[in-house]
């Protein structure tokens, strides 16, 4: 059995800001219990003599000239923001009445 | 002109260039399809309010002369999870209803340069986490073949668009079979290209390291030539080969001949032979092989011992990458925003927003990702997966050896019933069996339908991988199935399919 309980899925939300109900926080559990008993398999053959890829084909690091390029106006960087002011993305308080 | 819309892309492209059929009349003979079934099959989140005039500007600008790409004034459905800047982008995700995209994917940009004209943009599972297309925000797709079957996912929508005759070229994108498996179940042809040999910029990323956007059509030449338009390097996209690549259409041409077939080296996978397949899809598999070996191709088996774990580690890598791809869906500077009750921190937005806007699927996987990837954890997942990784290359690189092409059935089933599998994940993640091999190596893999199943009469496909950058071997070995299965059936398959009823 896998170690998945209701605390650690609370805590894996918070990770991700994701506000989950109880419910959903219940039924995650399961399936997600179910998920990780199925696929820690990968530990069978993942020995230490195996080295990691990270990425399908191998390519080194891609530079481009230090220069300006065609880039968004700040109108098209605002244009789908939910809020924005003087140019900005406008956000709530960053910080609680807690912090 | 009602056949229009039956016409594969390269006779449409032939009968435009010679000015028997106007681009208008061909746009205009698919909105009118579009129009008559996507009520029952609901392939589109979008149809185009402006394809009409885009193609009037293809005919104004053939008549005057231009000497125009060869799929100018070919319709063209195009993947939720492509940006565009003329319609919403939605990634089939509540969080991103009605974003419009200041930019063009570089692969729609190339595209409209070449003079084909977007329909609309089709379904899928929201942010193409799915088998099914019944996770996408705004109601499944169904099955054109049957309407109560799912369409395959996540590119549920541009193969039901296609195999529908409301488009005869769409683009897809495969992460680990979602232009391959929904082939297979439409009876369709879905191609995802070597990883990096198409661009990837404008494509909303769901898993970066395994995310390649193709081709999805009923021919495989009409694949080639759609491949041919968006394929080759672009700087926007730093994982985008430096290749020069071939003519794809022109390989797909040479195939067709049945040449390639003489003395071809297909693998067949063993451990893919056992349980966990469907007979009918078996059959028509073991069927097409024979054809393959009729035509003087040599059948070898080949062993590949670690992809039974490519399920396990696709199911730890995809989550970590997604996890930290949709980490920017944040209430910010782009999509939904949710105020929790009394107002709030940015981070209580954050947090209210994504549990809105957000699917069960999504949520699911970011907190698996965000699993393998947190402290403590991530040396005996996402580590481990990676190993495996490495693992699957090498099992590829040992097949290359002796054979030219792998084949594999393209899924181990037809098309289920929707809902038959929605309220269990693990068996929805076992579609994808047989297609994520090839994401986690970066290889080259096709679908090519090649029969109906006898228990339920729904289409087969095959899937043939080759070595990375050999997608060309690809397009003439699938031509060459597809011509001769064609010619001994007398038609083609997708001509099967039933008719819709629409209004």
């Amino acid at each position: 059995m896998s170690e998945i309980t209701p605390e650690l899925v609370a805590h894996l939300a918070n990770l991700a800001r994701i506000d989950l109900g109880d419910d959903e926080i219940q039924s995650l559990t399961t399936e997600l219990g179910q998920i990780v008993d199925s696929i820690q398999k990968v530990q069978e053959v993942a020995t230490d003599d195996v080295p990691a890829t990270s990425h399908p084909i191998p390519l080194t690091n891609v530079f481009r000239d230090d220069v300006v390029g065609e880039t968004l106006t700040i109108e098209q960087a605002l244009q789908n923001a939910p809020e924005h002011a003087d140019n900005r993305f406008k956000v709530s308080a960053i910080l609680g009445e807690e912090q | 002109m009602s056949d229009i819309i039956r016409m594969t892309a390269a006779e449409l492209a032939e009968k435009l260039s010679s000015r028997e059929i106007s681009a208008v009349e061909a746009t205009r003979a698919h909105l009118d399809r579009i129009a008559a079934v996507d009520g029952d099959v609901h392939a589109f989140l979008h149809v185009s309010d402006h394809a009409i005039q885009q193609a009037e500007r293809i005919d104004e600008r053939r008549a005057a002369g231009e000497q125009l790409g060869e799929l100018a004034g070919v319709p063209l459905a195009v993947k939720d999870v492509l940006v565009t800047t003329d319609m919403p982008s939605t990634s089939g995700s509540k969080i991103l209803e009605g974003y419009m995209s200041p930019y063009d994917a570089t692969v729609v940009k190339r595209a409209r340069e070449a003079g084909l004209v977007p329909l609309g943009k089709t379904n899928m599972d929201e942010f193409a986490m799915g088998s099914s297309t019944e996770h996408s925000a705004y109601g499944p797709t169904k099955n054109p073949w049957d309407l109560t079957r799912i369409p395959g996912g996540s590119g549920g929508g541009s193969a039901a668009a296609v195999a529908a005759f409301e488009a005869p070229l769409a683009l897809g994108s495969d992460t680990g079979g979602s232009i391959r498996q929904p082939a297979h179940v439409t009876g369709t042809v879905g191609m995802k290209p070597t990883y990096g040999g198409v661009s990837r910029y404008g494509a909303i990323a769901l898993a970066s390291s395994l995310d390649q956007v193709g081709p999805v059509t009923r021919t495989v030449l009409d694949a080639g030539l759609l491949h041919d338009v968006i394929g080759g390097h672009d700087p926007r996209d730093s994982t985008s080969l430096r290749d020069e690549w071939p003519s794809m259409a022109a390989a797909a041409r040479e195939g067709a001949t049945g040449q390639v077939l003489r003395g071809l080296k297909v693998g067949l996978v063993r451990e893919f032979q056992g349980d966990g397949f469907q007979a009918g899809v078996k059959s028509r598999f073991d069927e097409a092989v024979q054809q393959l070996e009729a035509q003087g191709a040599e059948v070898i088996e080949i062993s590949a011992p670690n992809f039974e774990y490519a399920v396990s580690a696709y199911y730890l890598i995809l989550p970590a990458e997604a996890s930290s791809n949709l980490a920017k869906f944040d209430s910010v500077r782009f999509g939904m925003r949710v105020q929790p009750e009394g107002g709030g921190t940015v981070e209580q937005v954050m947090s209210a927003t994504r549990e809105a806007g957000f699917g069960p699927e999504v949520k699911r996987r970011i907190i698996l990702g965000t699993y393998a990837l947190s402290a403590g954890y991530y040396d005996a997942y996402y580590g481990s997966a990676q190993k495996v990784r490495t693992l699957i290359q090498r099992d590829f690189n040992a097949a290359f050896e002796q054979v030219d092409v792998i084949a594999t059935p393209s899924a181990p089933t037809t098309a289920f019933k929707l809902g038959e599998k929605l309220g269990d994940p693990l068996a929805m993640y076992l579609n994808d069996l047989t297609t994520i091999p090839a994401n986690l190596a970066g290889v080259p893999g096709i679908s090519v339908p090649i029969g109906l199943a006898p228990e339920d009469g729904l289409p087969v496909g095959i899937q043939f991988m080759a070595p990375a950058r050999e997608d060309a071997r690809l397009y003439r070995v699938g031509a060459a199935l597809e011509t001769l299965l064609d010619d001994a059936r007398g038609h083609t398959l997708i001509s099967e399919a039933p008719a819709l009823g629409g209004k």
